[in-house]
């Protein structure tokens, strides 16, 4: 875990977020699911959103991805700030400079898994650029699945489609929920192997909750929430150390 | 499990209310249709009654004079009705009170403009009798006085409004004869059937009734009005013994039966026809209904497994959908009947708008009405939804604890696909059958032509995937990702997507067929028409009777006249068999029509009179050759020999024989004339068509037809046929828009987390919507191609059956009106995806990609 991001790219920030806040209901009711989160996410570089049930993890992620709007703050992708954003702007942005992998993989059934691959330019109607496509898939190794479709793959090779179709288009920032979190540890592994390599060889960007310490610890740097508000950060984790660290968060729990 | 179905029921409101659309239209139109028919027959059947409540015993007296008219002796000579002597006896008669004794015929009133008042066939005369008291029973005048003297007449009310005459006017009127002059005495109403359902009553002083209709002191209808008390039957039987053998007579209460059972009969078509559009309604209805419930089954799944799960039983489980199926047929009949309701009631009033009257009466909600509605409409919704019931309570307890749907078995559709293969392989054998056949092919072809249907709706699932597939490529060239997605979404669920392209197909299989089967005909016909006329102008009376002869020499001083025959019918008998001729001037006879000899030549016709032409048809049957000599035996006993001088190619409005109409005149007292042929220096033209309007007099109750108007008479009724049956179609549509409304909504709401996913990695709501629009336009134009295609097919194999009675019979696909087709397809699709797509679009991207 001492791998160090790409050097020129080190400085130059893919996705910032300023005072954040994100509250549901008024009066009583009134829930603050992120309270003033100021974040960087730079280029190049594979972070892990750790926290609680609850914490605004997923919350924090939805915002910055540009697929939940916010209450204050700003959230800038790049140069592009999204609380001016109409949903016609903002989808082009998530289409163009935004790659997603799901927990649920989320391939459309009636699709090969080369055309889940590409679907995202072919939704932009773009081509494809073939030679960084060949090296996406041969990386993902499914070569010789392209003509399958997903009900024939299993979870693990569906979600390597779904890495593959997050990186196919070359995206500034890539956002991935629970990736690891319906598939065992093998695939789990695999797919969270990927991503790495996509950071460390490709200079990706890659922003990923997850619950899971093992996961964590693929990436450069660990962010952790709690109620709201960024209450810790690891650099270069350990699975241990991330593991230590959230049950300081169960302790919390039970005593408070 | 009542309550359970009840809930259910509630929590699909929005699903369950298209299903509800569809069974209400059938419930509509069976309920509407049964209400209007039985108002209206009670309002006739009370009309008819009060025109016949003051008469004991009506009779009718035919004129059974034989057309010889120069035999001397009394007996031979028949009578032309009764006279005014036997009226007086029947007079003297015990019981009876008074006998009105009436004549009548055509009579047509001109308006100022010299247009004919009414439609041709209700067009009446008749003569005014007055009583003791100087009044006539059967009419009461409103204005002035019923006419006594021979140049007055007396109109009805309607009839003296639309021309807008006044009491003292000149009102010109056509009988048979050429057109007269009257002074209007008095404006009347009556209870008149005939009168009150549209059409025009003159009436005229006895003695010119006499004589324009029959003889002067003859009449030919009587009605005698009894003494309280007297018996009826009594009377008539007196009066049966006073007059000649084969007179009708009958007693009033007889006469307002058979009246009142006329009408109804007359009511029956449209019945049948409205009944039609319930059945469609209906028929269309049960996929609808079986597809909604298929689907709600399918997204409880989960929720029947729990019920099974705790320990409800396979059974209880399909009476719960059952029951569901019942409460949404109950209110779909109650609510079907309701507007079934208005609509007999504007039925009612959209009747007496057309000029059709008809006579005001209570709305009449038979306990039939009531009954049938509700049985369909449960009924209906119950046995569509059997098989959905089927389905749920199969769905095994485990099925609860899984979190994916359940994937449909792919056994079914393969047994379906061979019932659906075998069911097209026998239909289609039996179409080919039927229209190598001759004789009885239509029925034969009707048989195969439901099974194929049957069989083209078994297997429409199976036909989805490889017919979707070749427009993919389209699709997704013009429309881009949207196109594409849409069309692998559109053959994603084939069975669904089956039923409710079904909707369409069936619609659209019965207009294409017809449509293709009426345009054939009617070009064939039109070709016909063209290729065997070169008259300008057909002259007829409107109300289809003879034409007086003095029209022909009317015409004949007309300018610009250069051919004319009349047209007559003569009769008689070769050997055994009973002939109908056409007999026509020879001289004029090729100057007129186009006629094809086979052999020998039509100008031997003009030599002799006795000359006769012969279709193709008789020579073979018979043996005729030209110059062959032929016995024929006429109606007034006489015999002739006719020759044989040419045999043609049958011209069909001409029939099978020609004659000369000297020929024919020898053998009737009064020639029958149909029509008069005229053709003119110069052809159609305004002027030349004036010249024969002024040379008849400007005689309101004739008819002068240009080509256009004679090809308008045949086609004009297969364009009424047309034009009834879109209106079906528009029916069809209508469910067909719920059908796709229902599926698509049911699409979107199982694909909530793919179109979530789209609008996460880059679709924009513009995209999703018309992915959602395109899918539906996809599945309409699917099923409207399968019933363009079936209907064409059939519209062919029906052609072949009729092919041999239609001379220039060629198939003629009308692909403008098939184009039609397709198109109000991809509106319905269009239409029907608005609010699919609009949901699909506002769908929440969160709450569609987070996993449960």
């Amino acid at each position: 875990m001492t791998t160090t991001p790409i050097a020129h790219r080190a400085t130059a920030v893919a996705a910032h977020a300023h005072e954040l806040s994100k509250v549901y209901g008024v009066g009583e009711t009134q829930v603050v699911a992120l309270d003033k989160v100021t974040v960087d996410f730079r280029q190049g570089e594979f972070t892990a959103i750790m926290g609680p049930s609850g914490s605004g993890k997923s919350t924090l992620m939805h915002c910055v991805a540009g697929l939940d709007s916010f209450s204050s703050g700003s959230v800038r992708i790049g140069e592009t700030e999204l609380s001016t954003l109409k949903d016609k702007h903002l989808t082009q942005l998530r289409r163009d400079k935004i790659g997603f992998i799901f927990q649920a993989f989320n391939l459309l059934p009636t699709l090969t898994a080369l055309e889940n691959i590409t679907l995202p330019m072919d939704i932009a109607g773009r081509k494809p650029d073939k030679q960084w496509l060949d090296q996406v898939i041969s990386m993902i190794g499914l070569a010789d699945r392209l003509g399958h479709r997903p009900t024939q793959l299993s979870g693990g090779q569906q979600q390597r489609v779904a890495v593959a179709r997050a990186l196919a288009s070359q995206p500034e920032i890539i956002f991935g929920d629970e990736p690891t979190g319906n598939l065992d540890s093998r695939s789990g592994a695999e797919v969270l192997g990927f991503l790495r390599n996509s950071v460390r060889e490709l200079g990706q960007t890659v922003v990923m909750v997850t619950h899971d310490a093992v996961a964590a610890s693929y990436a450069n740097r660990v962010i952790f929430l709690a109620d709201g508000r960024i209450v810790d950060e690891i650099l270069n984790p350990t699975a241990d150390a991330v593991f230590d660290r959230m049950k300081a968060f169960d302790a919390k729990g039970r005593t408070s | 499990m009542f309550r359970t179905a009840l809930r259910n029921v509630l929590s699909h409101k929005a699903r369950l209310l298209m299903t509800v659309l569809a069974v209400m239209l059938g419930v509509a139109f069976v309920s509407g249709t049964l209400i209007f028919t039985d108002t209206l027959g009670n309002a006739f059947h009370n009309q008819s009654a009060k025109s016949y409540k003051d008469v004991a015993v009506g009779a009718r007296v035919w004129d059974t004079r034989d057309d010889e008219s120069d035999s001397e002796s009394d007996a031979d000579k028949g009578t032309p009705g009764v006279d005014q002597k036997t009226v007086d006896r029947i007079g003297e008669l015990t019981g009876v009170a008074s006998v009105t004794s009436r004549v009548s015929g055509f009579a047509g009133v001109g308006d100022p403009d010299g247009k004919l008042i009414g439609n041709g066939w209700s067009n009446t005369g008749g003569n005014f009798t007055p009583g003791k008291d100087g009044k006539d029973p059967a009419y009461d005048f409103t204005e002035g006085a019923g006419p006594t003297e021979a140049g007055q007449v007396a109109l009805d009310k309607d009839t003296a409004a639309r021309g807008k005459y006044k009491v003292g006017e000149t009102v010109r009127v056509a009988t048979n004869g050429p057109v007269k002059e009257y002074t209007l005495s008095g404006i009347f109403t009556t209870e008149d059937g005939a009168v009150n359902a549209g059409g025009s009553l003159v009436l005229f002083d006895t003695d010119v009734a006499q004589k324009l209709y029959l003889e002067p002191g003859y009449f030919s209808e009587l009605s005698v009005t009894a003494e309280a008390g007297a018996s009826h039957d009594e009377i008539r039987a007196q009066v049966v013994k006073l007059l000649p053998e084969d007179s009708d007579v009958a007693t009033g209460e007889q006469l307002a039966e058979d009246q009142a059972r006329d009408i109804e009969n007359g009511l029956s078509s449209l019945n049948q026809m409205l009944l039609a559009f319930a059945g469609i309604a209906l028929f269309v209805g049960v996929f609808l209904i079986s597809n909604t419930f298929t689907m709600l089954v399918a997204q409880r799944t989960k929720e029947l497994a729990l019920l099974r799960a705790v320990g409800a039983s396979r059974r209880q489980i399909k009476r719960s959908v059952l029951i569901e199926a019942g409460v949404v047929g109950v209110v779909a009949s109650v609510v079907g009947f309701l507007i079934g309701l208005g609509l007999a009631i504007g039925l009612r009033s959209a009747m007496g708008l057309l000029d059709a009257k008809v006579p005001a009466g209570p709305l009449v909600v038979s306990p039939t009405a009531v009954v049938a509605a509700f049985a369909v409409g449960v009924l209906i919704t119950v046995l569509a939804a059997w098989l959905p019931a089927r389905k749920a309570a199969k769905i095994p307890p485990v099925a609860a604890m899984g979190s994916a749907h359940l994937p449909s078995t792919t056994r079914s559709l393969i047994v379906r696909n061979s019932i659906g293969g075998l069911l097209a392989l026998i239909g289609s054998a039996v179409i080919v059958l039927g229209a190598a056949a001759d004789k009885d092919g239509g029925y034969i072809i009707g048989g195969g032509a439901f099974l194929t249907m049957i069989a083209v709706i078994v297997l429409i699932p199976l036909l989805s995937r490889p017919v979707i597939a070749l427009v993919r490529p389209l699709l997704s060239s013009v429309f881009g990702v949207s196109g594409k997605l849409a069309s692998l979404n559109a053959a994603r669920n084939p069975r669904r997507t089956g039923a409710t392209a079904s909707a369409l197909a069936i619609g659209l299989t019965l207009v294409t067929t017809l449509t293709v089967v009426g345009i054939t005909v009617g070009t064939a016909i039109d070709k016909s028409t063209s290729d065997n006329i070169r008259a300008d102008y057909q002259v007829s009376m409107a109300g289809f009777d003879s034409i007086d002869p003095s029209a022909v020499d009317a015409l004949r001083k007309a300018p610009g006249v250069s051919a004319l025959s009349p047209r007559q019918m003569a009769s008689f008998e070769t050997g055994d068999d009973y002939r109908n001729a056409t007999a026509l001037a020879p001289a004029e006879l090729e100057k007129l029509f186009n006629i094809t000899t086979v052999s020998g030549s039509l100008s031997s016709m003009t030599k002799d009179a006795n000359t006769i032409a012969i279709s193709e048809e008789i020579a073979k049957s018979e043996g005729w050759k030209p110059g062959d000599t032929v016995p024929a035996k006429f109606g007034d006993g006489k015999k002739e020999e006719l020759k044989v001088g040419a045999v043609i190619q049958k011209v069909d409005f001409l029939g099978e024989l020609l004659t000369s109409t000297e020929l024919a005149d020898r053998h009737q007292a009064k020639p029958y004339i149909t029509e008069i042929w005229v053709k003119m220096a110069g052809g159609e033209s305004t002027a030349n068509e004036q010249a024969l309007v002024d040379a008849l007099g400007k005689n309101p109750a004739i008819s002068i037809k240009d080509m256009e108007g004679i090809k308008n008479e045949f086609s004009g009724i297969i364009n009424t046929m047309l034009n009834i049956l879109y209106a079906l179609l528009g029916m069809a549509l209508i469910i067909a828009v719920l059908g796709v409304v229902n599926t698509l909504a049911m699409s979107v709401f199982e694909r909530q987390q793919e179109i979530g996913m789209l609008r996460a990695i880059g679709l924009d709501r513009t995209k999703v919507k018309r992915m959602i629009r395109l899918e539906a336009v996809v599945i309409s134009v699917f099923g409207a191609l399968i019933g363009v295609g079936l209907g064409t097919f059939l519209g062919w194999a029906i052609g072949e059956t009729i092919k041999g009675s239609i001379p220039n019979y060629a198939l003629v696909i009308p692909w403008d009106r098939i184009a039609v087709f397709m198109a109000l397809a991809a509106v319905v699709g269009m239409l029907a995806a608005l609010w699919p797509a609009r949901s699909a679009a506002r769908l929440n991207m969160l709450t569609a990609i987070k996993t449960e």
